[in-house]
């Protein structure tokens, strides 16, 4: 019987960790990579740098790095209005892309840890569920 | 091999430059300017598609699902609109009117869908509606293409109509050019042709043919953002969206083939090759083909001679570079090119209103009238 409950808790343990676990963070970057190069690379080109004066870069990007919730909820809800990066002000429009949550945890991943970004704590998809309209103001 | 070497590098690098070289004739930036513009409408982030049921009274898309009905410069939001599938670039796309508009009030409509009992994603559907004040009735979906896919890429879509009760529609390779466009057994990278009523006419250059999809008009296209019919020829002209150069306009014929991905003038986003290819039989050339690309959204001709220099000129509106291209066309060929309105911003649809005015829709700014001096 102790043998039974040990197994059975086992197995429940396994497939609970198997259905709910957040994939890896380095899953996410593979994954988050090809989201990128389907709705991003367009404005933020491959090298991650944007166009000057019209499309923010991402590489070494202060807004971005210091504004990790502000960047979700751009990307979940669209994002408008001055902003200003790497001293240079921005006053444009990038539109809702319609992308789940999941694969916004996913490109949030791979735009904070490619073009030499370095961010150590993974973005999970319950972060990205989390944030709200409003923090746009 | 030490000799050869030197040599090498410089057939390589006169081949490189070769490929990237802009094709004639080169964008000009005209010296006199005798014209200005001004904003009809404003607030709309993304005007897609527009068409005039009068001079004071028109109707513009949305991309994110809003059609607004604009009457002498007030905006109005349709209800019964079909719901969209918002991703990348799908969304609402194009409006157009019914050629008995007056006595049917119907309308056409091009759009991202996701159809009850689809799979997930979405795919490019055309619906027609009643146009009854602000709303749409009587909506009804006559064609979706299939399979669905979550890609965010290439979804078209144009509208036009001939003089014999067909109505004709883009889609773009959806992402796929791998599978897609060369293939007459699936959607996507093709223009369509149907009766007005949704149904496939007869003649259509797939009909009796196995394993096609009936409905196809043409195929091998990339991304069609521009269509219209020649003022004079009645003949389709189209632009469609190429990689890195290599953006397109073509003149579409029944069941030709225009040779995307196998030929191309352009190369890859990442600066690699697509295919060695430009040339190949039963596959037609682009009447025209732009490197560097415009990004080209939206296609009109100037017929009406209130811009008395432009008359039978065609306008294309570029992203890319944010102005309204003017092309100059003689003997068949494009003889010129001048941008209109430069940095104005993305232009994504010209039009030519019933007056014989030039419209523009500008992403940010909203509806734009080019205004002679």
């Amino acid at each position: 019987m102790k043998i039974f409950t040990l197994i059975y808790f086992l197995i429940v343990g396994v497939v609970t960790t198997f259905i709910f676990q957040e994939k890896t963070k380095e899953d996410s970057f593979i994954d988050g990579q090809e989201i990128y190069h389907d709705f991003c690379v367009q404005c933020h080109l491959t090298s991650g740098k944007g166009v000057s004066g019209v499309f923010p870069p991402l590489k070494a990007s202060d807004y971005l790095m210091k504004n990790i919730e502000n960047s979700i909820a751009g990307i979940k809800y669209g994002l408008r209005g001055k902003i200003k990066v790497n001293d240079e002000i921005y006053d444009g429009v990038m539109v809702n892309q319609g992308l789940e949550n999941e694969e916004i945890a996913d490109v949030m991943n791979y735009i904070l840890n490619e073009w030499g970004n370095s961010f150590e704590k993974q973005i999970t998809t319950q972060q990205v569920i989390e944030i709200k309209k409003t923090i746009l103001k | 091999m030490k000799i050869f070497s030197p040599l090498s590098i410089v057939l390589f690098f006169t081949l490189h430059i070769g490929c990237a070289q802009d094709n004639p004739p080169f964008i000009e930036t005209p010296t006199e300017i005798d014209y200005t513009y001004e904003i009809i409408v404003d607030g709309i982030d993304i005007p897609w598609g527009m068409v005039f049921i009068t001079e004071k009274d028109f109707l513009v898309t949305e991309k994110s699902g809003i059609i607004y009905r604009v009457v002498d410069g007030k905006k109005t939001a349709l209800t019964g609109v079909p719901k969209i599938y918002l991703r990348g670039q799908g969304g609402l796309l194009d409006i157009a009117l019914h050629p008995n508009f007056t006595s049917n009030s119907i309308v056409y409509i091009t759009l991202a869908a996701n159809v009850e009992g689809d799979g997930k994603g979405g795919n490019t559907a055309l619906y027609s509606a009643k146009l009854n004040a602000n709303k749409l009735e009587d909506v009804k979906l006559l064609y979706k293409a299939a399979p669905n896919t979550k890609k965010g890429q290439h979804w078209g879509s144009r509208i036009v109509f001939d003089n014999q009760g067909h109505v004709y529609f883009s889609v773009g390779d959806r992402g796929n050019r791998d599978l897609n466009p060369q293939d007459i057994n699936r959607d996507g990278g093709k223009i369509y042709r149907l009766n007005l009523d949704g149904s496939i006419p007869k003649e259509n250059p797939f009909v009796g043919k196995d394993n096609s999809k009936k409905a196809i008009y043409s195929y091998g296209h990339r991304n069609p953002q521009g269509m219209v019919i020649h003022p004079k020829t009645g003949k389709i002209w189209e632009h469609e969206h190429g990689p890195q150069g290599g953006d397109e306009i073509n003149i579409i014929q029944k069941g030709v083939n225009f040779g995307w991905p196998t030929i191309t003038y352009g190369i890859n986003y990442s600066g690699t090759p697509i295919t060695d290819k430009t040339v190949m039989p039963n596959m037609a050339q682009p009447y025209y083909y732009w490197i560097p690309s415009i990004g080209p959204s939206g296609m009109a001709f100037s017929t009406s001679g209130v811009y008395k220099k432009w008359i039978d000129d065609l306008f294309v509106g570029s992203l890319k570079f944010e102005y309204l291209e003017r092309l100059v066309i003689e003997n068949d060929k494009v003889v010129k090119r001048e941008k209109v309105l430069d940095k104005i911003g993305r232009v994504r649809e010209v039009i030519e209103s019933p007056e014989g005015y030039l419209y523009i829709g500008v992403e940010g700014k909203g509806i734009l009238k080019i205004i002679p001096n």
